[in-house]
This record gives C-alpha cells, sequence and structure tokens, in this order.
C-alpha cells in the first residue's frame, strides 16, 4: 500500500499534531469515541497495520482520557450508582475484548457495528 | 438493574477492548436504555475506560502490538484539547449534547462504513 506522507517528511509531526488536536477534543467533548478517530490516524498517517492500530490507539487515547476524567469528576458527572457496576463491567469486557482482537477477523463485525453507529446516532440526535 | 449495568460495561469493554470504541456503543446503552443523562453517561464511560484500558494496553503490549513510534506527536495535542473540550462539554445543555453526540456518532459511522466498503472492494474482485 502506497502513502501520501513518507515517514521522514516535516509536514508528518505537523499532521500528527492537527490530528491529536482534533481527536482530543471529541474524545473530551463527547466522552469516548476518540479510539475511532485515532485509528484510521495511525493507519493513514503512522502505516500500522489495522491490528497495531487498534492497540495502540488505546494508548493514544488513555491520557487524554485521564485528563477528561478528572474534568468530568470535578465537575460532578460520575454517579457511583451506574458508575461503579459499569466500571466492574467494563474491565471483565476489555480483558475478553483484547484477547478477541488477537485472534478474530472482524470484518463482519464492523460492518455491524458502524450501521448500528449509523441509526443509533439517528436516533439519539432527532 | 445491577447485573444489567455490568452486562453494559461487558459488552463496552468487550468493543473497547478491541479498540473499536467502546463509548460509541456505551454511552448510548446507558442513556437511551438505562435513562442516564448524557453527561453522566459520558463521564461514567471515560472513567470506565481508563482501568479498562490499561489492562488492555498490558495484553497488547505482550501480544507486541503496540507501536510507540512518534505518537507522543498526537498524544501531547490531544491531551491540551480533550481537557479545552471537556469543560466546555460540562457547560452545555444535556438535550443538546446528546444530539450533537447523535450526530457525531451517525457522521462517524457513516464515514467508517463508507472506508470499510473502499477498502473490501478491490479483494473481492482479485
Amino acid at each position: 500500500m502506497e502513502y501520501a506522507i513518507s515517514k521522514s517528511s516535516k509536514v508528518l509531526p505537523f499532521l500528527l499534531v492537527v490530528g491529536g488536536l482534533a481527536v482530543g477534543f471529541a474524545n473530551g467533548f463527547f466522552g469516548g469515541g476518540g479510539g475511532m478517530l485515532a485509528v484510521p490516524l495511525l493507519t493513514l498517517l503512522l502505516a500500522l497495520p489495522e491490528r497495531e492500530a487498534h492497540a495502540t490507539a488505546l494508548i493514544v487515547i488513555l491520557p487524554m482520557s485521564i485528563g477528561s476524567a478528572l474534568v468530568y469528576l470535578f465537575c460532578g458527572g460520575f454517579r457511583s450508582a451506574e458508575g461503579f457496576p459499569v466500571l466492574f463491567g467494563v474491565i471483565i469486557g476489555g480483558i475478553i475484548g483484547s484477547f478477541l482482537l488477537k485472534k478474530i477477523k472482524n470484518n463482519l463485525l464492523c460492518y455491524i457495528f458502524y450501521t448500528l453507529m449509523i441509526a443509533v446516532g439517528i436516533r439519539l440526535a432527532v | 438493574m445491577i447485573i444489567l449495568l455490568v452486562l453494559a460495561g461487558i459488552i463496552g469493554g468487550i468493543i473497547g477492548g478491541m479498540g473499536m470504541g467502546g463509548g460509541t456503543l456505551l454511552i448510548p446503552i446507558l442513556t437511551l436504555v438505562f435513562g442516564v443523562d448524557q453527561y453522566t453517561a459520558q463521564a461514567i464511560n471515560l472513567i470506565s475506560f481508563i482501568p479498562m484500558s490499561a489492562v488492555a494496553i498490558i495484553i497488547h503490549f505482550k501480544h507486541k502490538l503496540i507501536k510507540t513510534e512518534k505518537i507522543g506527536y498526537i498524544i501531547l495535542p490531544a491531551v491540551i484539547s480533550s481537557v479545552f473540550a471537556s469543560v466546555l462539554a460540562a457547560n452545555i445543555d444535556a438535550s443538546a449534547l446528546k444530539s450533537l453526540f447523535g450526530i457525531f456518532l451517525a457522521v462517524l459511522g457513516a464515514v467508517l462504513l463508507l472506508a470499510q466498503i473502499l477498502k473490501d472492494k478491490p479483494r473481492e474482485t482479485t
């Protein structure tokens, strides 16, 4: 696969910074979704293969999520009645998902998931 | 109720651990199914993501799927813009935030779906 920007290009750091600003803004404002923006950033600009991009996206999102989470906590966004059960489930699910990423080819899953996103998005917007 | 919340967390965690953006699913589950307000749902998602991703990152590191080269260019600006965006989100009406989140989700889903279709097309013809 050919990439428009070579790894030694002077433009690359600039594009990464602009991309970072956009991903950070979306993830902070919407409290998530940054991973989905970070993955194309990593595949297109840093030429990472799909699986590596999905894994690396997590380490890209973690620092900004910590920053955002502190602001949300400070502004009283977290409610423990719902928060703690969800937190517990997410940790278990995260472990399962990490092992699945290593094993399965998830093209079909992508189609299902993206279609679901569109449907749910429309439902929320109207 | 608690069991259902844990289950919602597990679903979000699996998607998140695969680096597909668990929050895009978990946030609407919390608002539409459990009646949590948008800002609180975003806060719960952000906070749940931190321990989940820490665990997932360790697993991905062991599988050698994480590539750290040049990601600092993305991470640093992203942290700054995410904190700014989090403050902004705290000062917006929850129902407006929900609508904006819906638009974000639908547009992102459509773009990702289109990208996936384009990516799979040449493979099918060969």
